[in-house]
């Protein structure tokens, strides 16, 4: 019960936060605005889809990865000011703790995606109310292994740090994903299909026929859902490693 | 069952100079009611005691028991507050809004005016928390450790940093506290914090307690003030017979008096032997004090001091 006290704080906190308005909600509507709107209708080559609903999705998954890493810095701050060790001495439980930056994550991540979708409406994408959901579906499975390196990154990385590697990261990520250009061959190509925020743009593909992730899709989020909690739960642990 | 036991704690952190012996075997037992003073220089394991007290560490030997419970269960039944010795805010709730949600996680919390009240913080309540003074967060920082209504409150260090002003202020609103039959302890490197707040004090030095008892007690043992003067040709055992002296020495020409009272002390010795010269005196320092009553270093005692 005291973890939904706490998440419902966690989640005024964040809507008060100016950087979390800028990074993972404006930064990606202004860039959607810029680079979609001019040619909203034409088809972006070898993708078969216009360019609002490439970047619809591309910068959602932009916004979303940001939101979802951006856990760690608030985690490395509570650190850093000592806050996390008063919560240790309160009934909150760690496992609560955690609950609770994830949902706000996720909270976030899903206010993003919303007001992307209605930019990606008013530019002409329409897709039926399945699609709309199934896209949904797999771009909150596909944060799960961001979920798990914005903990990673939180125990792992101090607060002058935590900042730039995190938006370094998500951009990186995102250049090597397709998010600013389509990759459609080649060695990004074939690179690419081994990151998770890959499979976090190629969700697209649901506006395009229906189809979502292949199995290699599912096999690749699932790996790095695994691989990144091991580590954070290591972080996590020599962080802590005072008891 | 109604107390705090500390019993054989014992814990040592790896250095790269061998282990820290942080806190070698100490056994306490607060009696609920008790406001305890936890007195020691840096490095004496006060700290380290208090993260063990509160499951923040766990003790490599001993254990510690909270009103008959485990520190952990403690905690989670909302029996123990702490403010621990560094830690500051987290920022965009508004005072209010942060003393809420902290009794939000409590069973049986205070009701939040209350704490705000006793803390004096009503009038900034509305106040974000990243835009307080340095006062005014150690006092939101108390607000957050009474408002879970806890049976025992424990501070480490709490005044450090404050100006005079904010002390007088704190230690009013934890006696006020206290006085609700609270259990309190609080650990200081202050003896006159101690004696003015506490009822008991508990010694430490280099991760043992050296002495524990009455605050008047313990002030009379460690309060004492070194004299020493050129004067050649008196008998010491004489000079131990002046007023507040507790022992005299001789080194040479030099007299080293341990005065209880050194101002009465100071004018006898003026009034007796107007030909004492080089006169000096010392407060003996809590460290040294410490030391007196330590005796001898421990033959083990090479090793590195906790930070």
């Amino acid at each position: 019960m005291n973890g939904l006290v706490y998440t419902r704080y966690e989640l005024l906190r964040t809507f008060r936060n100016r950087r979390f308005w800028l990074l993972s909600l404006g930064f990606p509507l202004i860039f959607f605005w810029l680079i979609a709107s001019p040619q909203h209708n034409k088809i972006l080559q070898g993708t078969g889809l216009t360019y609002a609903a490439y970047y619809m999705v591309s910068l959602a998954s932009f916004g979303t990865m940001m939101s979802m890493v951006s856990t760690g810095a608030r985690i490395a701050g509570e650190r850093q000011v000592g806050w996390t060790r008063q919560l240790r001495i309160s009934p909150l439980s760690i496992r609560a703790y955690f609950r609770a930056k994830v949902l706000t994550a996720y909270t976030m991540a899903l206010l993003s995606l919303i007001l992307l979708y209605i930019s990606g409406a008013l530019l002409g994408v329409s897709l039926p109310a399945g699609r709309w959901l199934e896209m949904t579906g797999l771009i909150v499975v596909g944060l799960l292994p961001f979920a798990a390196l914005g903990v990673l990154l939180g125990h792992l990385v101090n607060t002058d740090a935590v900042g730039p590697l995190m938006g370094g990261l998500v951009s990186i990520l995102a250049f090597l994903s397709g998010t600013w250009f389509a990759i459609t061959s080649g060695f990004l190509h074939s690179f690419g299909q081994f990151l998770p925020s890959w499979w976090l743009v190629q969700a697209r593909n649901v506006a395009l026929d229906g189809q979502g992730w292949s199995a290699r899709g599912w096999i690749t989020v699932a790996a790095w859902t695994v691989i990144l909690s091991a580590g954070a739960a290591w972080a996590y642990r020599r962080d802590t490693g005072r008891v | 069952m109604d107390q705090i036991r500390l019993d054989g704690l014992v814990k040592s952190f790896p250095s790269p100079n061998g282990p820290i012996r942080a806190v070698r075997g100490i056994d306490v037992s607060i009696a609920a009611g008790e406001t305890v003073a936890l007195l020691g220089p840096n490095g004496a394991g006060k700290s380290t005691t208090i993260d063990m007290m509160l499951g923040l560490s766990k003790p490599d030997g001993g254990s510690v028991s909270v009103f008959g419970r485990p520190p952990r269960e403690a905690v989670d039944a909302g029996a123990v507050g702490a403010m621990l010795q560094t830690g500051q805010l987290i920022r965009d709730l508004s005072v209010r809004e942060l003393v809420a949600m902290m009794a939000g996680l409590y069973p049986h919390p205070m009701d939040v005016d209350e704490a705000l009240d006793l803390t004096g913080l009503r009038d900034i309540s509305g106040q974000r928390t990243q835009k307080l003074s340095g006062g005014q967060t150690q006092r939101v920082r108390f607000a957050v450790a009474i408002v879970c209504n806890p049976d025992l409150l424990v501070l480490d260090e709490p005044t450090v940093a404050m100006d005079v002003e904010g002390r007088r202020e704190f230690w009013s609103i934890m006696r006020e506290f206290a006085s609700r039959g609270k259990t309190v302890l609080f650990a200081t490197h202050y003896l006159e914090e101690a004696d003015a707040n506490a009822d008991r004090a508990i010694l430490m030095a280099h991760g043992r307690i050296v002495a524990d008892g009455p605050t008047t007690e313990i002030k009379a043992r460690v309060g004492r003030r070194t004299l020493r003067a050129t004067l050649p040709g008196i008998d010491s055992a004489e000079l131990a017979e002046l007023p507040g002296v507790a022992s005299a020495d001789r080194h040479g020409d030099a007299v080293i008096l341990s005065c209880t009272d050194s101002d009465q002390t100071i004018r006898a010795l003026l009034a007796h032997h107007p030909q004492a010269k080089d006169i000096e005196i010392v407060g003996a320092g809590l460290e040294a004090a410490f030391l007196e009553l330590t005796g001898e270093p421990d033959i083990d005692d090479s090793e590195v001091l906790a930070p």
